[in-house]
C-alpha cells in the first residue's frame, strides 16, 4: 500500500516545487511584460532576467522529475492523461521553447531594442506555459480525463470553466511567486528602490490570486459539484484553510518586508491546497482508476522510491549551494591562479614512454574488441582505448600548445 | 512473436492513427535537434575543464579569456539542449502514450534516474557559469567535475533505455498486460547497452571537437591567425583527431553485436535479400528488386566483418514477413553515410597526428583548413545518420519484436498541426542560436595587449 502511493506523494512534492520555484520563474517573465519601456521598466526587467538566470534550468527540471516519476511508476495514468491532453501540453512545451531560447539568445543580445525583443518573448511564453499547465490540472481534477488513449474530449478537457480558472490562477500565483523572490534579492542587494517596487507587486498580486482563488468556489460550484464538495468537506478542507491561512500569513509578512519567511509560507500555501486536493481524491487518480490498479509491479516501485531517496540525498545539497551562491553572492572574490613557470610538456624520455604506451593501447584495444569474442575481452578493450585517446592526449597535447605559441 | 499478438493493457488499446508517419517524423525531427547538442553536452565541459586546468597549472591569461568565453557558448548550447529534451519528454507521452503506458513500468526508471543526472548538471552548470569570478579558481574548476559526470550518467541511462527498446527483456507479457518486471535487468543487464553508450560517448568528442576545430580553422582562413586561435584549435583537435579512428574499431564492435541482436537490421544495412553463406558486402548502390544494384561487391566481407569466419552464414531480410522489414535503403543509405564519414574524420585524424610527430607542429597547408571546416558538419551528418541507422533500423517495432510503432501511437487528432508548429519553432531557435553563437564569437576578445602573438596574422 505505502509502496504503491509513496511515488504519488513524490509525485505531488513534485508538483508544489515546481509550483513554488519554476512559478517564480514563470512570474518574473510577466513583471518583465508588465514593467513598460521607461528607463526604470528597463531596470526592472534587467534585475528580473539576473536573478532568474542562474537558477532557471535548477527550476525547471522538477517538471521532468515529475514527469519521468509519474510515467514510471503510473504509466497507465500517464499515456490516458497525455493523450487527452495533448493540446495544452504541447501548448505548455511551445511555451518552453521559447522561455528556453530566450534565456540562451539574451546572451547575444546587445542593444534594447534586441533585449526588449526577446523579453516579449520570454514573457509570453510565461504566462501561456502556466496557464497551459494549469488548464491541465483542471481537467484532471474535474474527471474529464477518463482513462485511454486519447479517450477524452481534446478541447473540452481543458478548455471549461474550472481549468480556466486554475490556469489564472497558476499565473497569478506565479506573479506573486515571483514578486516575493525579486524583493528578497533586492533587499539583500542593497537596492532600495527596487525592493519596493517589488513588494508592490507583491502585495498586489496576491490580493488578485486572493480573489481569484475565492471567486473561483462559485465557478467550481457551478462546474463540478464534486470537486466543490470534496474541497469543502473532510480532509480536503482543512488542507483548503491551512493554505488560505498561510496565503494571509505570507502577505503579512511581505507588508513588513520579510520576505525569506514569506516565501517559505508562500510554499506551505501551495503544498497545503495540492495536498488537500490529493487526499480528497484519494485514492483516486483518474475516474474508474485508483492509485493501487495504477502503480506499477513490485520491483519499479521499489526501483523508483530508492532513486528519489539516493538522488535526493544529492540533488538537495547541491541544490542548496547554488541558491546559496545565487542569492548571496558572498564567495570569497576571485584569487589569481597560481603562477607556475614551470613547463608542463613532458621530458623527451617521458614523452616517449607515454607514445609507447599508447600505441600498446591501441594494439591491445582491437585485439581485445575486434578480434576477440568474449563479453568481458570487448570490456577490457573498450578501457584501452579510452586509455589509448587519453594518454596519447597527454603525449601530443603540451607540446602542441608551446608550437601554437610560434607556428604560423 | 506476431504483430496482432500484442495485446496491451487493454485500455491503452491501439487506434487508428491516420498521421502515423507524420508522429514518426516529428519525433525523427525532435532526436534530430537534440541530439547534436547533447553531443556538444556531455564533451565540450571536459574540454573547458581542461582549459581552465592549464590556466590554474601555467598562469596564461589566455586559457583563462578561452574558458570563459567557451562557458558561454555552452550556456547557451545548454539552454536549448534542455529545451528541446524537454520536449522529447512530453512527446513520450503526446505521440506515444501507448507505448509509455504499457511499457514505462519497465524502462521509466532509466529516465528518472536521467532527470536527476541532468537536474545535478543544470544545478552545476549554474555554478560553474556564474560562480567564474566569484568562487576560488579551484573550487570553480572542482565544480565542473560534476557537469562531466552527470553527462556521463545521464547519457548512459538514457542510452540504456534506447538499448532496451532494440533488445528488449527484463519483464513478461502475460494477457497484454506486463508483469514480471525488472528494472534493473531490463536496463543495464542488457549486452546492447555497451556498445551504443560508448560509440555515443565518442560521437559526442568527435562532434564538438571538429566543430571547433572548425570554427577556428575558419577564423584562420578568414586571416585570424593568433596565438589564441592556434590554441582553441589545437585542444579539440587533438581529442577528435584521436577519436576518430578508435570509433571505427567500435563501430565495428556495434556492427557484430547489431548481427546477433537484430540479424533484421543488418540484413537492412547491407541491403541482403536472402539468407547467404559467405555474404558479400556491397558499397554504395542501391537496394531494388531484392538486391543491391549498381554497388561495388567485396565477396565473403559480411560474414567476416560480422562474424568473423570467411563462410558464415547471414541472415537475410527474406528471413522476416515483408510487413517487419524496415526501410532499406534509407538504412543503408544512412549506415554508408556514417561510415563513409567516419573514415574520412579518421583520415584527416591520421594526417593531423602524423604531421605533428614527424614536424611538431600544426599543419599549414590551406586545404587542410579548409577540409577542416567541413569536417564538423560531416560529423553531425554522421552522427544522426547513425541514429536514423539504429532507429529506422529498428522500425516497424517501437520495442523490437514486442510492440511495433503503430501500436504505439496515440489517438489524439492534430498531428500534423503540432508537427508544423514545432517545426517552425525549431527553425527560429535554430536560427536564434546560430545568430547568438556569432554575437559571443564576435565579442572582443579581452587578452593581455602585451602578448605580440595575439595580433591578427593574414594567413
Ligand atoms: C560522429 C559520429 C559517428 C561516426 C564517425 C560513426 N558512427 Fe556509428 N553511430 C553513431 C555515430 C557515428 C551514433 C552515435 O549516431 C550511433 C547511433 C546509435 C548508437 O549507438 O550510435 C551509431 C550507430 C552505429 C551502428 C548501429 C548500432 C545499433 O543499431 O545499435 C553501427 C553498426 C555503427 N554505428 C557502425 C559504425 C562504423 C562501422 C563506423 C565506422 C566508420 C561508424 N559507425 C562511425
Ligand atoms: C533514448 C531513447 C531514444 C533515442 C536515442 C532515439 C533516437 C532516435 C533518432 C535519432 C531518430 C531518427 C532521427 C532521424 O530520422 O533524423 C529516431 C527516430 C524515431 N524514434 Fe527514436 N529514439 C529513442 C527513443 C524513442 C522512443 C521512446 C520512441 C517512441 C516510442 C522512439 C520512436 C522513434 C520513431 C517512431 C522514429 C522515427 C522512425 C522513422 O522515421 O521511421 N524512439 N529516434
Ligand atoms: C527519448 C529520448 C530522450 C529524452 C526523453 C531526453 C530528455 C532530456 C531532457 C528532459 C533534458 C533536459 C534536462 C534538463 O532540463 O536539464 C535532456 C538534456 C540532455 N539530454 Fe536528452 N533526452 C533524450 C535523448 C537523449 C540522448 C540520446 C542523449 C544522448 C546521450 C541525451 C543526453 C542529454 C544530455 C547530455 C542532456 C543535458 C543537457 C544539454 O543538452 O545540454 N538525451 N534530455
Amino acid at each position: 500500500m505505502l509502496l504503491q502511493s509513496l511515488p504519488l506523494v513524490f509525485v505531488l512534492m513534485g508538483v508544489a516545487l515546481y509550483t513554488v520555484l519554476g512559478g517564480a520563474d514563470f512570474g518574473a517573465g510577466l513583471w518583465q511584460l508588465l514593467a513598460g519601456r521607461s528607463a526604470r521598466g528597463e531596470r526592472i526587467r534587467e534585475y528580473a532576467h539576473r536573478s532568474m538566470a542562474p537558477v532557471w534550468e535548477a527550476n525547471h527540471v522538477w517538471l521532468i522529475f515529475v514527469l519521468t516519476v509519474f510515467w514510471t511508476a503510473y504509466p497507465e495514468a500517464l499515456g490516458s492523461i497525455a493523450s487527452t491532453l495533448a493540446v495544452p501540453l504541447f501548448i505548455a512545451a511551445l511555451g518552453i521553447i521559447c522561455r528556453g531560447a530566450a534565456y540562451a539568445f539574451r546572451a547575444g543580445a546587445t542593444s534594447a531594442r534586441e533585449s526588449g525583443l526577446i523579453d516579449t518573448m520570454f514573457s509570453l511564453s510565461s504566462i501561456l506555459t502556466p496557464f497551459a499547465l494549469g488548464a491541465a490540472i483542471g481537467g484532471i481534477a474535474t474527471d474529464r480525463v477518463p482513462v485511454g488513449n486519447a479517450a477524452g474530449n481534446l478541447f473540452t478537457s481543458w478548455l471549461n470553466p474550472t481549468s480556466i480558472l486554475i490556469g489564472v490562477l497558476a499565473v497569478t500565483t506565479s506573479a506573486y511567486l515571483a514578486a516575493v523572490y525579486l524583493a528578497a534579492d533586492a533587499a539583500r542587494d542593497g537596492s532600495h528602490e527596487l525592493e519596493l517596487a517589488f513588494r508592490t507587486r507583491a502585495l498586489v498580486a496576491a490580493l488578485l490570486a486572493g480573489a481569484v482563488a475565492f471567486g473561483g468556489l462559485f465557478i467550481v460550484k457551478a462546474d463540478s459539484h464534486r470537486l466543490f464538495h470534496s474541497l469543502l468537506s473532510g480532509r480536503a478542507l482543512s488542507g483548503v484553510i491551512a493554505s488560505a491561512l498561510a496565503g494571509l500569513l505570507a502577505l503579512g509578512l511581505v507588508q513588513r518586508r520579510r520576505f525569506e519567511a514569506a516565501r517559505y509560507l508562500a510554499a506551505v500555501a501551495v503544498a497545503a491546497i495540492i495536498a488537500g486536493w490529493a487526499l480528497a481524491r484519494w485514492p483516486t487518480i483518474l475516474p474508474g482508476l485508483t492509485v493501487y490498479q495504477a502503480a506499477a509491479g513490485h520491483d519499479t516501485l521499489v526501483w523508483v522510491i530508492a532513486c528519489v531517496l539516493v538522488g535526493g540525498a544529492i540533488l538537495f545539497p547541491s541544490l542548496a549551494l547554488l541558491f546559496r551562491l545565487a542569492l548571496t553572492g558572498r564567495f570569497r572574490a576571485a584569487e589569481h591562479a597560481a603562477m607556475d613557470a614551470t613547463s608542463h610538456a613532458p621530458s623527451d624520455s617521458r614523452r616517449g614512454l607515454l607514445v609507447r604506451s599508447a600505441i600498446a593501447c591501441l594494439i591491445a584495444g582491437f585485439a581485445l574488441l575486434n578480434v576477440a569474442e568474449a563479453g568481458w575481452a570487448h570490456a577490457i578493450g573498450v578501457v584501452c582505448l579510452l586509455c589509448f585517446i587519453a594518454i596519447a592526449f597527454r603525449a601530443i597535447i603540451f607540446g602542441a600548445l608551446g608550437a601554437t605559441a610560434t607556428n604560423k | 512473436m506476431a504483430v496482432s499478438g500484442v495485446s496491451l493493457a487493454a485500455s491503452l488499446a491501439p487506434v487508428d492513427q491516420h498521421y502515423l508517419l507524420e508522429a514518426r517524423q516529428m519525433q525523427a525531427l525532435s532526436f534530430a535537434v537534440h541530439i547534436p547538442l547533447v553531443a556538444f553536452a556531455i564533451s565540450f565541459p571536459a574540454m573547458v575543464l581542461f582549459v581552465e586546468w592549464m590556466w590554474l597549472r601555467t598562469g596564461d591569461q589566455l586559457y583563462q579569456t578561452l574558458a570563459r568565453r567557451w562557458t558561454r557558448v555552452i550556456v547557451a548550447l545548454f539552454a536549448v539542449g534542455v529545451i528541446t529534451g524537454t520536449v522529447l519528454s512530453f512527446e513520450m507521452g503526446l505521440l506515444w502514450p501507448n507505448f509509455t503506458g504499457t511499457f514505462g513500468s519497465v524502462f521509466g526508471v532509466g529516465f528518472a534516474i536521467e532527470g536527476f543526472s541532468f537536474f545535478l548538471e543544470a544545478i552545476f552548470i549554474g555554478i560553474y557559469v556564474y560562480g567564474w569570478g566569484r568562487l576560488s579558481p579551484r573550487l570553480h574548476l572542482l565544480s565542473g567535475v560534476p557537469i562531466v559526470i552527470t553527462g556521463i550518467t545521464g547519457s548512459l541511462t538514457v542510452i540504456s533505455v534506447n538499448a532496451w527498446m532494440n533488445h528488449p527483456g527484463g519483464f513478461r507479457l502475460q494477457d497484454g498486460r506486463v508483469t514480471h518486471v525488472d528494472p534493473f535487468k531490463a536496463l543495464f543487464a542488457n549486452t546492447y547497452l555497451w556498445h551504443e553508450l560508448v560509440h555515443m560517448y565518442v560521437a559526442g568528442y568527435i562532434v564538438s571537437g571538429f566543430i571547433l576545430a572548425g570554427c577556428y580553422a575558419f577564423a584562420r582562413l578568414k586571416g585570424r591567425w593568433g596565438r589564441y586561435e592556434r590554441t582553441a584549435l589545437a585542444i579539440p583537435l587533438t581529442v577528435a583527431a584521436l577519436a576518430a579512428p578508435v570509433q571505427i574499431l567500435i563501430g565495428d564492435w556495434a556492427a557484430r553485436d547489431v548481427a546477433k541482436a537484430q540479424p533484421t537490421k543488418l540484413a537492412a544495412i547491407e541491403g541482403l535479400y536472402s539468407t547467404t553463406r559467405g555474404a558479400p558486402e556491397h558499397l554504395l548502390g542501391w537496394y531494388t528488386q531484392d538486391r543491391v544494384k549498381y554497388g561495388i561487391e567485396i565477396p565473403h566481407l559480411l560474414s567476416l566483418l560480422a562474424f568473423h569466419s570467411w563462410n558464415a552464414k547471414v541472415q537475410g531480410l527474406s528471413a522476416v514477413p515483408a510487413s517487419e522489414r524496415p526501410p532499406v535503403n534509407i538504412v543503408r543509405i544512412a549506415f554508408q553515410t556514417m561510415v563513409g564519414v567516419g573514415t574520412l574524420l579518421a583520415l584527416i585524424g591520421v594526417v593531423y597526428i602524423a604531421i605533428w610527430i614527424r614536424r611538431r607542429r600544426l599543419p599549414e597547408s590551406t586545404w587542410f583548413y579548409r577540409a577542416l571546416v567541413a569536417c564538423g558538419p560531416l560529423a553531425v551528418v554522421a552522427l544522426i545518420a547513425g541514429w536514423v541507422v539504429t532507429e529506422v533500423g529498428r522500425q516497424p517495432w517501437v520495442v523490437y519484436r514486442v510492440m511495433p510503432t503503430s501500436a504505439a501511437v496515440t489517438g489524439a487528432s492534430g498531428i500534423p498541426v503540432g508537427y508544423a508548429v514545432l517545426a517552425a519553432s525549431y527553425v527560429v531557435v535554430a536560427s536564434g542560436l546560430f545568430w547568438v553563437l556569432r554575437r559571443l564569437a564576435r565579442a572582443p576578445l579581452d587578452l593581455p595587449s602585451s602578448d605580440p602573438s595575439v595580433d591578427p596574422v593574414p594567413a
